[in-house]
């Protein structure tokens, strides 16, 4: 659910070198949210753009993953890729306003923050099932407490309660104060 | 340093890494297959002088024709390898 194996980023360059297509998808899912973000929430690019960047991202990292120097820096490589291939979608609509990669950096606070949510989302990964769960579908899903309710089959009277504990999980997790012997209930 | 969050900042930092469309990550998983295809596309287009001369009259009728399926960006692939030859 989460793309956040505990498969390390070396390993599964490595695989994929090797043409492990499982390899492969777990890669995609482990960065498809990061890719998305940038170009969606850094880089505000308009709809018709992001698909391409996606795509041509993945293309570029399938296609050029022998040249990646260090396997464990896989995703400052797909940050910098995606980063580029956001400023040719801007340059390429001609934008009045010339876009440098600096700039960017300057004036987005975003691309910080989508940083900070993928360290988020690796600790999310150390939690329970249930937890990662209910925490990505009520916050990265926007569903609401019903839908939750229905397709997870529990009371929603309970939801808030659930979120709530998973949240002080998670936040003890970031903070280092995480037992992994509790985190296998949500 | 310990960074400290409040549930709200939390909140915030879980929205921002939403899914994106699953036929386009989809798409990227099946990536392997399609650059096989393309592989397969320009070697038969370089080795058989009238599957290239087919695909340039009309690219995707041709690959239609031939059970070939490919995306978007791989058209647009072979399109550009075939005006650079």
């Amino acid at each position: 659910m989460s793309g956040m194996s505990s498969v390390s980023d070396s390993d599964l360059v490595r695989r994929c070198r090797d043409g492990d297509q499982g390899a492969w998808n777990e890669l995609v899912e482990r960065y498809s949210r990061y890719v998305y973000a940038i170009a969606v929430r850094g880089f505000r690019l308009p709809d018709d753009d992001v698909e391409d960047v996606f795509q041509d991202v993945f293309t570029r990292i399938y296609t050029r993953l022998d040249t990646l120097r260090d396997d464990s820096a896989l995703r400052p490589w797909i940050a910098q890729l995606t980063r580029r291939r956001c400023l040719d979608a801007l340059a390429n609509k001609g934008r009045e306003t010339p876009v440098d990669e600096a700039g960017v950096h300057e004036e987005s606070a975003d691309l910080a923050d989508v940083e900070e949510a993928f360290a988020v989302r690796e600790a999310l990964a150390t939690l329970s099932e249930n937890c990662q769960d209910i925490l990505d579908r009520f916050f990265a899903r926007d569903q609401s407490y019903k839908t939750i309710a229905d397709e997870l089959d529990i009371p929603s009277g309970t939801i808030a309660s659930r979120i709530a504990r998973c949240l002080g999980k998670l936040r003890s997790q970031l903070e280092g104060r995480y037992d992994p012997e509790d985190g296998s209930r949500g | 340093m310990t960074r400290l969050y409040d549930e709200e900042r939390l909140g915030v930092l879980l929205r921002i890494l939403r899914p994106a469309p699953t036929g386009w990550v989809r798409a990227a998983q099946e990536l392997p297959a399609a650059r096989r295809q393309f592989d397969q596309i320009v070697a038969r287009a370089e080795a058989d002088a009238s599957f290239r001369a087919a695909l340039i009259a009309d690219l995707e009728q041709t690959l239609a024709a031939e059970g070939y399926e490919p995306d978007r960006q791989i058209l647009s692939e072979i399109r550009a390898r075939l005006d650079n030859d």
